[in-house]
């Protein structure tokens, strides 16, 4: 199997203007792409991921130039799904972080073989741990650090819930960090790889931070989900995880989730049997180290 | 027709045989159905058939994804009709289900895995300044709020501005007729109102008669022009051959109806294409097979690109000016050339005004 690290330079760039099938977990993205951003972001985030050969692939996605004048004047790029344009042209530096959103996008849209959930999951002994995405609470920065911490990263975006068997499946892509973040991240551990900084998008200042290699190499074992927790980052408070009612995360869940109302019945029970499954928290810190104590507890 | 084209019609025609294709073939197939709005259709068939076990991994899960979106897509037209129902019963008119709506309300074949974009129906058009009054008072409103797209639609066409829920964003096509008032063939809606088939378990609520429905989705399909959901039309039109031919007599009342409302034409093409495309066995269901003769030459090529329009890999050189002749021509349907053209100066300026923005 070949994985993106095996090419040269050279064979990269002509593998992205042919369109590459890059797999990541359970889905494989047709990229196409001749952008500078797309390439470099490829080759240092996703060195690790399998390419596969010419078979069924989930989405045939683009980031391209516009056929006119913005091609040269304030270049813009602009994703493709296919026929489909869902987003407005954007910068020309935006092109790595809008192919990252474009495959968010592909996957709530589209992937309802799966119920998908607007959360991070992260893995230890065994046993997943799912946060669930308020705006702001601190998700990524969180996931990002227990990502550095011994943590396996499944995702940092869209729990994949299998809708027959009720686990948890990883795509171990790269986790996406705003503004401060980037610069929390970089202090807490100098093992964290970021691709190029995409300045004044519509979330700021955006990067990518690579997943290690064993998150990589373990991108097809699924697992059970142990905990629903709600981080919230809050100043001056001590860590502190206490109990939510299930049937309260359930509706949350409910609500935050890509295609609840898409799968009827089948993501009714699906999200029962995964809540059922979970112990659920809220959870308020101010220090990271707290928070990866408090975490390193409940996985022990 | 070019091979990929051939293989989307193969797949319709005769979803059994789709075992035997090779990956990269279903790559296409996929994407083609998809963007031809027939991928939840064509799953519901393919996962019927023998050997569904043995189809490629991705293959079976996005057909399963395409099945839940058809499901989804019932349950969300049932729920909208009911809503609507609702602000409009008491008026006392006869509201009538057109198209898809229509299909799904009364569990008609063509709306097993179809899928929808607005709901249209069709109501009196001297009540249709309170239907749209009660529709706003239950929360839909208008989203055409230019002076120009207002005077266009109430003047010249058989619909009001498309009205969008402002909660559930659902839209809603309020037609009194269903070709413009400006169009070369002019059905009466009278006349279609005269034939009417209730809703169960509804009050005032209604679809247009078997015939009807037949003759409207054809006139749609050939005088409209929305292309790019062409092929899905036709799928569409041959579920209701099929299913309504089994009906006694119901033959000679389609080719009568056809005359009282002067749509021969759009008739002899949908049996036509429908035969041609779909196989539809009009022999076996006593439907006398339409002379290909009859077809302009040109017109039938013109079709033919726009049938194959819904993917770009269907198309054969050529499609995009048979593409712009099938725009002009339907609106050289409808509406005369002292309106047409000034209409279509003023699209092509706001094209390139917001094209600059």
């Amino acid at each position: 199997m070949m994985r993106i690290r095996d090419f040269s330079d050279r064979e990269l760039a002509d593998r992205l203007a042919q369109g590459l099938d890059l797999r990541t977990g359970p889905f494989i993205f047709h990229i196409q792409s001749r952008d500078d951003p797309v390439f470099s972001g490829l080759r240092r985030l996703y060195a690790d991921f399998p390419v596969s050969e010419a078979g069924v692939r989930d989405f045939h996605i683009s980031v391209c130039r516009p056929a006119n004048l913005r091609r040269w004047y304030r270049p813009q790029v602009v994703f493709k799904h296919d026929r489909e344009s869902p987003f407005k042209p954007l910068p020309a530096n935006h092109a790595f972080a809008s192919l990252e959103w474009g495959m968010n996008w592909c996957i709530a849209g589209y992937a309802h073989h799966f119920l998908t959930l607007h959360a991070a999951v992260l893995e230890r002994n065994g046993r997943a741990v799912m946060l669930p995405g308020e705006p702001g609470a601190g998700k990524s920065t969180l996931t990002a650090a227990l990502s550095l911490s011994g943590w396996r990263l499944l995702t940092d975006e869209t729990a994949l819930v299998d809708l027959d068997t009720g686990v948890l499946w990883p795509m171990a892509r790269p986790v996406n960090l705003k503004n401060h973040s980037i610069d929390i991240i970089q202090a807490f551990s100098s093992d964290a790889v970021f691709g190029d900084k995409a300045f004044d998008t519509h979330k700021g200042t955006v990067s990518h931070l690579k997943p290690s290699l064993d998150t990589v190499m373990r991108m097809d074992e699924p697992c059970r989900i142990g905990w629903v927790v709600f981080p919230r980052w809050q100043a001056d408070l001590p860590a502190r995880l206490t109990r939510r009612p299930r049937a309260d995360t359930f509706v949350y869940a409910a609500e935050n989730s890509f295609n609840y109302s898409v799968l009827g019945e089948t993501g009714f029970r699906a999200l029962e049997r995964l809540i059922r499954e979970a112990e659920c928290f809220d959870f308020h810190y101010s220090r990271l180290e707290d928070a990866l104590l408090a975490f390193d507890r409940l996985s022990t | 027709m070019n091979a990929a084209f051939q293989r989307l019609l193969t797949a319709l025609r005769h979803p059994e045989k789709m075992a035997s294709l090779s990956e990269p073939e279903w790559d296409a197939l996929l994407r083609h159905t998809r963007n031809a709005s027939l991928l939840s259709r064509l799953a519901l068939d393919v996962r019927a058939c023998q050997g569904w076990d043995t189809l490629p991994l991705r293959v079976r899960q996005h057909m399963r994804a395409a099945t839940f979106v058809a499901e989804r897509q019932i349950r969300a037209v049932r729920w909208e009709v009911h809503k609507m129902h609702e602000a409009l019963e008491h008026m006392g008119i006869p509201i009538v289900l057109l198209k898809g709506a229509a299909y799904v309300m009364d569990d008609l074949p063509p709306s097993r895995g179809r899928l929808f974009g607005d709901i249209d129906l069709l109501v009196p058009r001297d009540r249709l300044g309170d239907v749209e009054m009660q529709l706003r008072l239950h929360g839909w409103h208008g989203t055409h709020h230019d002076a120009y797209d207002q005077r266009y639609y109430r003047e010249w066409m058989h619909e009001l501005p498309p009205i969008t829920h402002i909660t559930r964003g659902s839209t809603l096509d309020v037609h009194h007729n269903i070709v413009p008032l400006t169009a070369r063939l002019k059905p009466q809606a009278s006349g279609l109102l005269a034939d009417l088939h209730p809703i169960p378990g509804y009050s005032n609520l209604y679809r247009l008669g078997n015939a009807d429905l037949i003759l409207h989705s054809a006139t749609h399909l050939f005088h409209e022009g929305e292309w790019t959901h062409g092929l899905r039309d036709l799928v569409d039109l041959d579920a209701l051959l099929r299913h309504f031919a089994s009906k006694p007599g119901f033959l000679n009342a389609l080719h009568a109806r056809a005359d009282t409302l002067g749509l021969q034409k759009p008739l002899q093409y949908a049996l036509q294409y429908t035969q041609a495309l779909l196989l539809t066995p009009l022999r076996e269901l006593g439907l006398s097979a339409p002379s290909k003769k009859l077809t302009n030459p040109l017109i039938n090529r013109l079709f033919m690109h726009g049938f194959a329009s819904a993917h770009p890999d269907l198309s054969v050189p050529g499609s995009r000016l048979a593409l712009f002749a099938l725009y002009l021509r339907s609106h050289w349907l409808r509406m005369p050339m002292h309106l047409l053209l000034p209409h279509l100066l003023h699209k092509a300026l706001a094209r390139s005004k917001t094209a600059e923005e």
